[in-house]
């Protein structure tokens, strides 16, 4: 598909010549056998299939041109592969596109999901997912966007681009607002094989590592992260038995690489600061110090409100809650519920009841995520418990 | 080669910068086209005077009107448009970048249909 993708410049016929040739297969090699290189055969047919195509359609002259180039470019290397892997997820997440339409293309030519799939995992129907994709392969051939690697110089912008959509479709899987587990789960599964095919073409970028290790070691802790009503679990109180010892090794090998690089940046502290709680035995063993350096480093590289949230959170298991509380007051992010979820907790933790309840609230108002608003709820429930409760 | 419009949108209504500040604008666009028509990219440039300036006919009942313009009331207004030749959308978006950097107003990079 990515080599013919990049041959053709045409997204939706490339596609059909894939499903031509895959179609072909599916007729001749339960009879013939299957041949020596399959997916040598299923490029060689689907480029004679797009030959074909573009020939009976030939009425413009740069359809004619594009068949001249097939013929010509027959011998198909390994790394030629990869290298046309490669540009077509660049194509595919270019920031010229919707950042919807960047996750779907990903999934359906990169990731191979099908529309439905897709659909299904973004609540919307299959008529608007497809539309969705046709514009935004229309959008490609169109506007000329194009099949390449990106120069050194903006490698670091697009490669950010191609990493952001990979990272939302596993925050889709792992935290989304709704949709049934087990959808949710396919599309963790699936941003992770992303993130491993990202490594292999990218094995030099330590972002892509930090990224992966970050999935690895969050992923690890999907089994702990609802009780078995299926209500949240907060991290402090989760049964740390339930990790994934297997990934948690991986995340944090993946990041041990990451050191040797020293070109730290947003995902590799993330995966960094994952690590470090899984490192912990149980919540009241937690290195509270090292997490804190890692968010100075953070706010030092990379400044934004929700960091400084997340970093006085930190704060607040170090020098207590008032302190934490003062830094979280500083911030501007009235949209975010977290910032209300945290406040809540942290006057809940001074005693100030009556604050901590309508933050509390106010999180409920801002929260998407039932089950984050179920785990609200009992908290907002606990503390009107606790002021009506005879002393 | 594909051709693109690159569209200069201002703010309806925006008030214009200070006559230096302008100046300097003028300056960096000028040194922008140049480069386009060193690396032969550039086809044509051209500001254009405020939307209330604009004329707009339209047939109606197999009579054509003349009415004041502009056609559609929006919140921004094209200020001037540059047309370029490049081989892909990154191409347009380079030289669209360095537009966007000189001018300050954001720009809007639109291919144009083939075969014309």
């Amino acid at each position: 598909m990515a080599v013919l993708a990049r041959s053709l410049r045409d997204l939706s016929l490339a596609e059909e010549a894939v499903q031509d040739a895959f179609t072909t297969a599916l007729q001749r090699w339960p009879a013939e056998g299957i041949p020596p290189a399959p997916a040598g055969w299923i490029i060689t047919t689907a480029r004679n299939r797009a030959i074909d195509r573009l020939r009976r359609e030939a009425s413009r002259d740069e359809r004619q041109t594009a068949a001249l180039q097939l013929m010509e470019a027959d011998k198909t290397e390994d790394h030629v592969v990869q290298d046309d892997h490669l540009r077509l997820v660049f194509t595919c997440c270019h920031p010229a596109l919707a950042a919807e339409a960047r996750v779907a293309l990903t999934l359906r030519l990169i990731g191979g999901l099908s529309t439905g799939e897709i659909a299904r995992a973004f609540l919307v129907s299959e008529p608007t997912m497809a539309q969705r994709l046709s514009r935004a392969k229309a959008k490609i051939r169109d506007a000329g966007i194009p099949y390449r690697i990106p120069e050194a110089d903006e490698l670091p912008e697009r490669l950010a681009a191609v990493l952001a959509v990979v990272y939302l479709v596993f925050n889709e899987g792992y935290s989304s607002a709704s949709g049934d587990e087990l959808l949710r789960t396919e599309l963790s599964d699936e941003a992770l094989r992303l993130g491993r095919l990202l490594r292999e073409l990218m094995p030099d970028e330590p972002e892509v590592n930090g990224l992966l290790a970050l999935m690895l070691l969050v992923d690890a802790r999907r089994a702990a992260r609802t009780d078995a009503g299926g209500a949240f679990v907060k991290l402090a109180d989760q049964d740390r038995s339930k990790w994934k010892r297997a990934e948690i090794a991986e995340g944090h090998a993946l990041l041990r690489l990451c050191l040797l690089d020293d070109r730290p940046g947003p995902y590799q502290l993330q995966a960094a600061i994952n690590a470090v709680h899984s490192d912990a035995a149980d919540a009241a063993h937690t290195d509270w110090r090292q997490i804190l350096a890692l968010y100075d480093l953070w706010m030092a590289m990379a400044p934004g409100p929700v960091v400084a949230l997340n970093r006085a959170v930190v704060v607040a298991e170090l020098d207590g809650a008032a302190r934490g509380l003062r830094l979280v007051d500083e911030l501007d992010l009235s949209n975010y519920h977290p910032f209300h979820a945290v406040r809540a907790d942290l006057l809940r933790r001074l005693g100030r009841d009556a604050e901590a309840s309508a933050a509390y609230r106010q999180a409920l108002a801002t929260c998407g995520n039932l089950r984050e608003q179920a785990f609200l709820r009992s908290r907002l429930e606990s503390m009107s418990a606790a002021a009506t409760a005879p002393p | 080669m594909k051709q693109y419009l690159l569209s200069v949108c201002y703010p309806a209504g925006g008030a214009q910068p200070p006559p230096d500040a302008l100046q300097k604008i003028m300056r960096d666009v000028h040194a922008v086209q140049k480069e386009m028509q060193s690396a032969g990219v550039w086809v044509f440039s051209g500001g254009l005077h405020p939307a209330n300036t604009a004329t707009v006919l339209r047939q109606q009942g197999g009579e054509l009107v003349t009415t004041d313009g502009p056609f559609i009331e929006s919140k921004e207004q094209i200020g001037g448009i540059t047309i370029l030749k490049a081989p892909d959308l990154d191409g347009a978006l380079g030289w669209g970048r360095k537009l966007a950097r000189a001018i300050g107003v954001p720009i809007e990079v639109r291919p144009f249909m083939e075969n014309r």
